[in-house]
């Protein structure tokens, strides 16, 4: 059993664990408003495109030369995989879960005997992947300077893709990060960027005729290589309101494990003090009795 | 019967600006200056680096773009940019910044036609506000 002093110096310590996970906690919790905040703002901006692509995808004329960024190379050979995780760690499950999807994704592909490219965004993904993918990981982005998600640094990721595509280095991109659903739960996410999907919704869907100035091609090809950084912009911005609610949930969760272990210690050391005053009582009756 | 409609700028961090009494635009289109009224046909265009200008009742307001993508429909009026800046609100040492970078970008040999038309058309706005 340990001593008196070993227990004192365990409780101590806990609590002091304790009370760095409920300082990471509130600032997480301060953060998340604001990451929150922002997602919520940017995207109209993302909607409003994708309306605008989804309208102008529908009136083109010639499919055939459509911009191959919409279109696609026409192959399915090379798969670029962008993944984007934190650069801070104690998130609980947040970077793991994003690169458990994209692991799975990863040996799907090399099932059916595609070629595999990774770019990781965030040195979190970059450290997981690199053990097994290591050889696969074309480029290593991080925007730890940056203090929040902002255009400019999507835009840079965008830059990149959109330069291999020119080069065709790859025919299908796909881009993995965490939705921010709510504070607790986060889905990964994969979604395809190039050749870009338009989903039909139906009730989004215009029958208005539109004009087009210059013609839609031109304005098409212009368009494409702003979407790509607008929906990296997005995914940027869910991902770090996820990743400060995953930090909030799992820094509560530490404070709230802490808490207990303090109470348990607690009612330990209570006991072994109680055992050794008992034991001094003892002794000291016993010893008196003798006399 | 009203003349106004409504204008939405945004951009990729927040809705930049929103009004509902707006009489006309006019927006730097790519193939030239553009004045959009009420019940204009639906149209999307993209702009050029300019100044946006919006006539409402409050008077007239003057934004600097340097590109975006409009789209009018049903009276409804976006404007999707990711730089756009109030003309009266503006530094003049932001602008003497902007214009130092567009001009090392213009002297430039390397880059094509297209580009430096549009870097050309910026440093004439930049220096005309200026």
């Amino acid at each position: 059993m340990a001593s008196l002093d070993d227990l004192k110096k365990r409780i101590a310590s806990v609590k002091s664990t304790q009370k760095i996970t409920k300082a990471m906690k509130m600032v997480a919790a301060a953060k998340l408003k604001r990451a929150q905040d922002s997602a919520e703002k940017g995207r109209p901006y993302s909607e409003k495109m994708n309306n605008i692509i989804l309208n102008l995808s529908e009136g083109i004329s010639d499919k055939e030369n459509a911009p191959k960024l919409l279109s696609g190379t026409g192959k399915d050979k090379i798969h670029l995989c962008v993944v984007m995780t934190s650069d801070r760690g104690l998130c609980g499950g947040f970077n793991s879960n994003i690169i458990k999807k994209a692991k799975n994704y990863f040996s799907k592909l090399s099932r059916e005997g595609k070629e595999l490219k990774i770019i990781t965004v965030g040195s979190k993904g970059n450290d997981q992947l690199k053990r097994i993918f290591g050889d696969k990981i074309i480029e290593n982005i991080s925007f730890k300077n940056s203090k929040n998600a902002n255009f400019f640094d999507a835009e840079k990721v965008s830059k990149i893709i959109i330069e291999k595509f020119q080069k065709e280095e790859f025919d299908i991109c796909t881009i993995f990060f965490n939705q921010f659903k709510n504070v607790i739960t986060q889905i990964p996410q994969a979604q395809q960027i190039v050749p870009l999907k338009t989903e039909t919704d139906d009730k989004e869907k215009s029958e208005d005729n539109y004009e087009f100035e210059p013609d839609e091609d031109e304005i098409l090809t212009n368009l494409l290589p702003k979407n790509i950084s607008t929906q990296i912009f997005k995914a940027m911005l869910e991902n770090s309101a996820s990743e400060q609610g995953a930090r909030m949930s799992a820094m509560d969760n530490a404070t709230r494990n802490a808490g207990e272990m303090v109470d348990k210690l607690t009612i330990e050391y209570n006991r072994s003090r109680q055992a050794a005053i008992t034991k001094e009582l003892i002794e000291i009756i016993s010893g008196a009795e003798s006399l | 019967m009203t003349e106004e409609f409504k204008l939405e700028v945004v951009n990729p961090e927040k809705s930049f600006l929103l009004k509902e009494d707006v009489t006309e635009v006019v927006v730097p289109a790519f193939e030239g200056e553009m004045g959009i009224l009420k019940d204009h046909i639906s149209i999307i265009s993209f702009l050029k680096p300019g100044i946006i200008k919006v006539y409402s009742k409050s008077g007239e307001e003057k934004y600097y773009v340097e590109d975006g993508i409009i789209e009018f429909k049903n009276n409804n009026l976006s404007i999707l940019t990711s730089s756009i800046f109030s003309v009266k609100d503006i530094e003049k040492n932001k602008i003497d910044e902007m214009l130092k970078v567009a001009e090392k970008e213009s002297a430039k040999d390397n880059i094509s036609d297209q580009a430096k038309f549009l870097i050309d058309q910026k440093i004439e706005v930049l220096r005309s506000i200026n």
